[in-house]
């Protein structure tokens, strides 16, 4: 079966063990999915298959875009997203792909875009503690010293510096799967996922095993 | 964020009475000792009652032979066997922390009349 699929983030809480123990979960909406393109190696350079998600009005679609989900169905989805497939022969077009590929326990990776912190400082963008708040200290969230003196006389490459913080493209992995409600297309992850509310992400199975 | 909701609802614990700040309560609680699991009771004064949706939590303040005991409770804990009630008692806020610096007979709470 399919490796993944896209979902859609709703929001997060929290529900209790049977053990008493408080443990946060995202809902997120997975699915239903539906396969609206195949590539191959033959034709494509690698095997994958393309996904659609959510749906559009017929004014929002452009007529290259319209061509081109005509060959899989009628729905014009909002989003598509490529899964890397091991045997592309496995899938037909306008299949769907539904929650049910998961189990509950099982880990899963999401992938989904950060929300976005625009220019931010160090202390925000890579955890620096700042400088003293009182005692007549002027250096409160400054970086400090960026580097030695003469020698070598610049600045290495890669030094943590402020600049553009999130709205990037970020995988959160081996994250549990706490419960599938196939009916409702609803996934409970445990644990927090990139992005905020509504946001899309890709869930798939682990990249990496345990 | 409906949804959300409604799965909160489904882990909400409904089951156990309407109480409020300034009531005095019994409170068993499921406690596991390796295998076995036993219940004790924690009787004392609900001194606040915060948060919302699973979230949610209440204090419970006792006094125990001379030494204030406050133990916080999450409301839809499954580690909650049962509530009761034992008095509903008369506040004006609240939060009723104003309770621990008190003591004896001036930490008493009138009573509230239920019809």
């Amino acid at each position: 079966m399919s490796k993944g699929l896209i979902g859609k983030k709703i929001g997060m809480t929290g529900l209790f063990t049977p053990e008493g123990q408080y443990m946060p979960v995202t809902v997120v909406q997975v699915g239903p999915c539906s396969v609206t393109q195949i590539k191959t190696i033959d034709t494509d350079g690698y095997n994958a298959i393309q996904l659609g998600f959510g749906e559009k009005k017929k004014s929002r679609v452009n007529k290259p875009m319209e061509g081109h989900l005509k060959k899989s169905g009628e729905t014009r989805f909002a989003f598509l997203r490529e899964i890397r497939v091991d045997n592309p022969a496995e899938y037909s077009l306008g299949q769907a792909i539904k929650p049910d590929i998961f189990e509950i326990g099982q880990r899963v990776d999401v992938t989904g875009v950060t929300k976005g912190r625009g220019f931010s400082g160090v202390i925000k963008r890579h955890g620096f503690h700042g400088g003293k708040k009182t005692h007549g200290s002027h250096s409160h969230r400054i970086p400090g010293s960026i580097g030695c003196s003469a020698t070598p006389a610049k600045v290495i490459k890669g030094k943590k510096m402020p600049g553009q913080y999130g709205n990037q493209r970020k995988t959160v992995r081996n994250l549990e799967v706490v419960d599938i409600r196939p009916e409702e297309n609803i996934m409970l992850i445990k644990g927090a996922i990139p992005g905020s509310g509504s946001g899309i992400v890709e869930i798939k199975k682990p990249k990496f095993a345990e | 964020m409906e949804r959300v909701q409604q799965i909160e609802r489904e882990m909400m614990r409904l089951d156990l009475p309407d109480f409020a700040a300034g009531d005095t309560v019994k409170v068993h609680v499921k406690i596991k000792e390796g295998e076995k699991e036993r219940i004790q009771v924690f009787q004392g004064v609900v001194i606040s009652k915060r948060g919302g949706g699973t979230k949610s939590s209440f204090t419970v303040r006792k006094v125990s032979y001379g030494i204030g005991v406050e133990r916080i409770f999450p409301l839809h804990s499954p580690v909650i066997d049962k509530l009761e009630v034992v008095t509903f008692g008369r506040v004006r806020r609240s939060k009723i922390y104003y309770l621990r610096k008190l003591r004896g007979k001036a930490a008493r709470i009138r009573e509230r009349r239920i019809n």
